[in-house]
């Protein structure tokens, strides 16, 4: 069985916010991982090749600096490792990124491709959806559990307050949720091993059946009209009284608001 | 001289930090307060091959570097002392000895199940009359036939009862050396469970107290012939070249807690406040913390080296030596700083750095005191 | 990007109505009410799109919501919500009747749907809108560049939630955007609503991208929804354990509000994650909110700072829900919460 995990560098929204001392966002100081969904998404894919010996290969788009989660991702266990980046691509949506994608996986053989759900960074889940209709394969979002069945895959499919239990016949597509699994750590020998490896590189020439017209910021249908940082809403009063203090606090607030 | 750590190591170091950050740090207090050996993360760390980081992956390792596992018993001490020192006394005291002085057979028999951390690892060298005085040796093997028959005791045996394989140091006979009678001591592999194997007291300790110390005693424990480990009468050489390398560990471990301790102390400062103002204000603490900072980077430094003298071929013992010497010692001060820089809260079990100066303190003892590292170094010197 | 339509034929503002099990999902009802304000804008109307099995039944509460038009896609291959069908189904829609806009709501469903629907038509989608509104792109007219008039601007987070983006999709029809339950207001219901009605099947030939549907299985709930709550009593990992949230359901209960939780919460299983309030659970926009025990990490204050009066109860004078906070305690609510919820008792009891 062969496998593709696309996997996105991101930086930690998550874990790592930093604000400057005036409010606003400090991006600098936010640290680059692999993201969280896409991370659930590959360790899937390993368990998927401890139980049935899958070929797995890790497929990222960006700068060259993505390099670090493909290493990551192959002192996991990844097999192979490809990075596709190349400046034409560069300031993408949602369309001109999962065009770019699904143009790099057709050089590739394939069973089952995992996205994660969604970028921390971007928050769309959009991209996952989109190379599936780009390769005419069936998708199957926000997966909260994924088995083999003969050729198909059996996943439990998310909503909010039911689950569907879903078979689809491979190829297909699955977004994976970080609620999936508990991603395995890399190890030191896989560490050793990933820096010795190979990681392919393709560049725009490499997509197949992609027009330039739909590619990079160019080929982006959405646009952005403008950006910018939230500045944290400053803090209101704080108070350490004791109990019997803080009660009679709290009780004259609500009051103040009209909330009692 | 590049004193960068390669990305490889660099990568492992952040794999190390993460794993002890989520799956040491949270259970490194109850460990402790409950004396227990953590068995769970053991299990875990040998998932992830952290119990053969150093051995080549035809022996089941993971084909890394020394440095490369002296960084993983860094980051290990920086949250628990106890998780450390089970790497180390396994890696650089049981298989590494296999590795170095074992047979084919032997090296195949035993070393892939403790890579892999299926089984665990001791030494025992110790014994109630023979500490720095190694050669004070009683425990005996006489050889029956096709078996070796082992009396004695040994005791403050790390890993003791929880490991399956131990590397035991006993005298095999009298020799003359220079028209002196001189003991001949060799090393052997002994098993868990083989017959006449008993464990003795529970040691309780001050520190690093979820570590299994045990007393092992030997009744008529008749091992096969093929478990003695190198040549007839060189144990004491091969214990002593064993310590050298695992001087490398416990100075990995020694560091970490020192760094463990300083950068618990750097938050500390900040959030404390009295006078009006956080202590990480006032020249004394500010003084106080860039001595704990230097000495802690030196100590830093010799650990790499040493490990790198090793990874290199070259012979390490002075390096080793003198890393464990200075980093225990740099331990031991560090984090009595530390505590005193908590002021009362230092001395509360809650805040991590009362205990790290309690496993501070064995890091000058064992496996070679400070004085003994100090006979090592000075006999380099004068020789 | 290569789409060669003829953007003046795309007109009138399309809603997306979803429904599941016969019953209208309040997303697409507070998205009508939105789409009648851009449909003023823009001098064009409104339609829903309402795609199912046996769903005729509710063209009457689109309308009354504010559809002056819908259009009902009706197959039984349609019953239960599976990508390809209702990809087809919505896509054929918008090919046919060529809307210039299409509201989704931002649901499991939605976010599913939305992409694959937009990637079919070859057109923009932009993702969990909280804003919408109709102007010009550039912003602001640049010299060289034409300024297009009566685009939609949509305005979403970005970045974790820590950047605000306002995007348009000027050169491709129609204009998408998926917009997350509670971010719109629907309209006071209309009685006697008058609405026209079309009925659309572009046929449903199965093909390699259906899949089946082994089982649904619902999940067990007994419990309210904390987006329709005016006041939320929430607890974190602070409050040490599941047994401990009585104490703060007596005081929702007293208060007359419900009790929500942080991610930790339910990860630790102690609560279901219908009450997670944060980013990968829901939005809340209360009037009031009490933060209990909760740490305040970014990606919960993405889910509650837009309630009117916020309350943190913390041990810890330095966790960050005190930066959002109006009013902040540091304390024990072990010792503060029942003391509170004593006197609330005997202040309504005094007035009763």
């Amino acid at each position: 069985m062969k496998i593709v995990v696309c996997i996105k560098q991101v930086p930690d929204t998550k874990g790592g916010v930093q604000f400057n001392p005036d409010g606003t966002l400090n991006r600098g100081a936010m640290l680059a991982i692999m993201n969280p969904d896409d991370k659930a998404g590959l360790e899937a894919a390993l368990r998927l090749k401890d139980k049935y010996e899958a070929e797995v290969t890790v497929l990222t788009m960006g700068l060259p600096k993505a390099n670090d989660i493909l290493v990551e991702a192959m002192a996991m266990g990844a097999d192979k490792a490809i990075l596709l980046t190349d400046r034409v691509l560069g300031g993408a949506d949602t369309w001109a990124t999962s065009t770019s994608l699904a143009g790099a996986i057709r050089n590739l053989e394939y069973d089952l491709i995992i996205t994660g759900r969604q970028a921390i960074d971007g928050d769309t889940a959009q991209v996952g959806p989109q190379i599936s209709e780009h390769l005419g394969i069936p998708v199957i979002s926000y997966a909260e559990k994924l088995e083999i069945d003969g050729g198909s895959v059996v996943v439990n499919r998310q909503y909010e307050d039911r689950h569907h239990v879903i078979k689809a016949k491979m190829p297909c597509l699955i977004t994976a949720l970080a609620e999936l699994n508990e991603p395995r750590y890399m190890t030191p020998g896989g560490i050793f091993d990933a820096y010795d490896a190979e990681i392919i590189t393709y560049g725009r020439v490499d997509l197949i059946d992609v027009d330039d017209a739909d590619l990079g910021l160019k080929g982006s249908p959405t646009k952005i009209a403008k950006a910018s940082d939230k500045v944290r809403k400053g803090s209101g009063e704080q108070v350490n009284l004791d109990a019997e203090a803080s009660v009679g606090y709290i009780l004259e607030k609500l009051t103040e608001k009209h909330i009692i | 001289m590049d004193f960068n750590l390669s990305n490889k190591q660099e990568m492992a170091r952040t794999l190390f930090r993460e794993f002890a950050e989520n799956e040491v740090k949270p259970l490194a207090q109850e460990v402790d307060e409950k004396e227990e050996f953590p068995v769970e993360t053991v299990k875990k760390m040998a998932k992830y091959g952290f119990m053969g980081i150093p051995v080549a992956k035809e022996y089941g390792g993971q084909g890394c570097d020394n440095l490369t596992y002296a960084l993983c018993v860094e980051e290990l001490a920086k949250v628990c002392g106890t998780t450390a020192v089970i790497v180390s006394t396994h890696t650089s005291l049981c298989i590494d000895p296999i590795l170095t002085y074992g047979t084919n057979e032997q090296k195949e028999k035993y070393v892939p199940a403790l890579a892999k951390g299926e089984k665990l690892g001791a030494f025992g060298l110790t014994e109630p009359g023979a500490g720095t005085d190694a050669q004070g040796q009683q425990t005996k093997a006489v050889l029956d036939g096709d078996e070796w028959v082992l009396n004695g005791s040994k005791i403050f045996i790390t890993n003791g009862k929880y490991a399956d394989v131990y590397i035991i140091i006993a005298v095999t006979g009298i020799v003359e050396k220079r028209g002196r009678q001189m003991k001949e001591i060799s090393a052997f592999i002994v098993e868990k469970g083989t017959p006449g194997f008993t464990f003795g007291t529970k040691e309780k300790k001050m520190g690093i107290r979820g570590s299994a110390t045990y007393e092992l005693i030997f009744t008529d424990c008749r091992i096969p012939k093929e478990n003695l480990l190198g040549q007839q009468g060189k144990g004491f050489g091969i214990a002593m070249h064993t310590l050298d390398g695992g001087r490398i560990g416990i100075a990995a471990q020694a560091l970490g807690l020192a760094e463990g301790a300083l950068e618990a102390t750097v938050e500390y400062v900040k959030e404390r406040k009295q006078f009006g103002r956080s202590i990480a204000q006032f020249q004394n603490t500010q003084f106080k913390l860039a001595d704990m900072a230097a000495r802690t980077k030196a100590a830093q430094l010799l650990v790499y080296r040493a490990a790198k003298t090793k990874d290199a071929g070259k012979t390490f013992g002075v390096e080793a030596a003198m890393a464990k010497l200075y980093a225990s010692e740099t331990a031991m001060e560090v984090t009595h700083h530390a505590v005193q820089l908590h002021g009362g809260y230092g001395f509360i079990r809650e805040y991590d750095v009362e205990r790290m100066m309690r496993d501070a303190k064995i890091t000058e003892i064992y496996e070679g005191t400070s004085e003994v590292q100090r006979m090592v170094i000075s006999a380099d010197l004068l020789k | 990007m290569s789409q060669t339509v003829n953007l003046e034929e795309y007109k009138g503002v399309f809603v997306f109505a979803q429904q599941v099990d016969n019953k209208i999902n309040g997303v697409s009802l507070e998205l009508l009410g939105k789409a009648k304000d851009l449909a003023k804008d823009l001098n064009t109307d409104v339609t829903a799109v309402l795609i199912g099995s046996e769903v005729k039944d509710l063209i009457k509460k689109l309308a009354a919501y504010g559809a002056d038009r819908i259009i009902v896609v009706d197959d039984p291959e349609l019953k239960e919500y599976k990508t390809e069908p209702y990809t087809h189904a919505l896509a054929s829609v918008i090919n046919e009747y060529k809307p210039e806009i299409v509201l989704v709501g931002a649901t499991a469903i939605g976010r599913d749907l939305g992409p694959t629907v937009s990637a079919r038509v070859k057109t923009g989608l932009t993702a969990d809108c909280t804003q919408l509104d109709i102007g010009d792109f550039p912003l602001v007219k640049l010299a060289d560049k034409e300024q297009k008039r009566n685009q939609l601007l949509m305005t979403r987070p970005a970045f974790g939630g820590n950047t605000i983006a306002t995007i348009a999709c000027p050169d491709n029809r129609p204009q998408m955007a998926t917009v997350r339950p509670g971010v719109m207001q629907k309209i006071e219901k209309i009685e006697n609503p008058q609405a026209k009605i079309i009925e659309f099947n572009p046929g449903f030939a199965k093909n390699d991208k259906y899949v089946d549907i082994l089982d649904i299985v619902k999940s067990i709930l007994d419990t309210v929804d904390i987006m329709d709550a005016k006041i939320l009593v929430s607890g974190g990992r602070g409050l040490g354990g599941p047994e401990n949230f009585h104490v703060l359901e007596e005081l929702a209960a007293v208060l007359g509000g419900e009790v929500s939780c942080s991610r930790a919460v339910v990860d630790a299983g102690w609560k279901p994650k219908d009450l997670q309030v944060g980013q990968t659970g829901k939005t809340v926009r209360p009037n009031v909110y009490i933060a209990i025990g909760i740490s305040g990490a970014i990606q919960h204050v993405a889910g509650m700072e837009e309630a009117d009066v916020i309350f943190a109860i913390n041990k810890d004078e330095t966790a960050p829900i005190f930066e959002v906070a109006d009013y902040g305690i540091v304390g024990d609510y072990k010792k503060i919460v029942p003391m509170l919820t004593e006197r609330l008792k005997s202040a309504a009891a005094a007035e009763a």
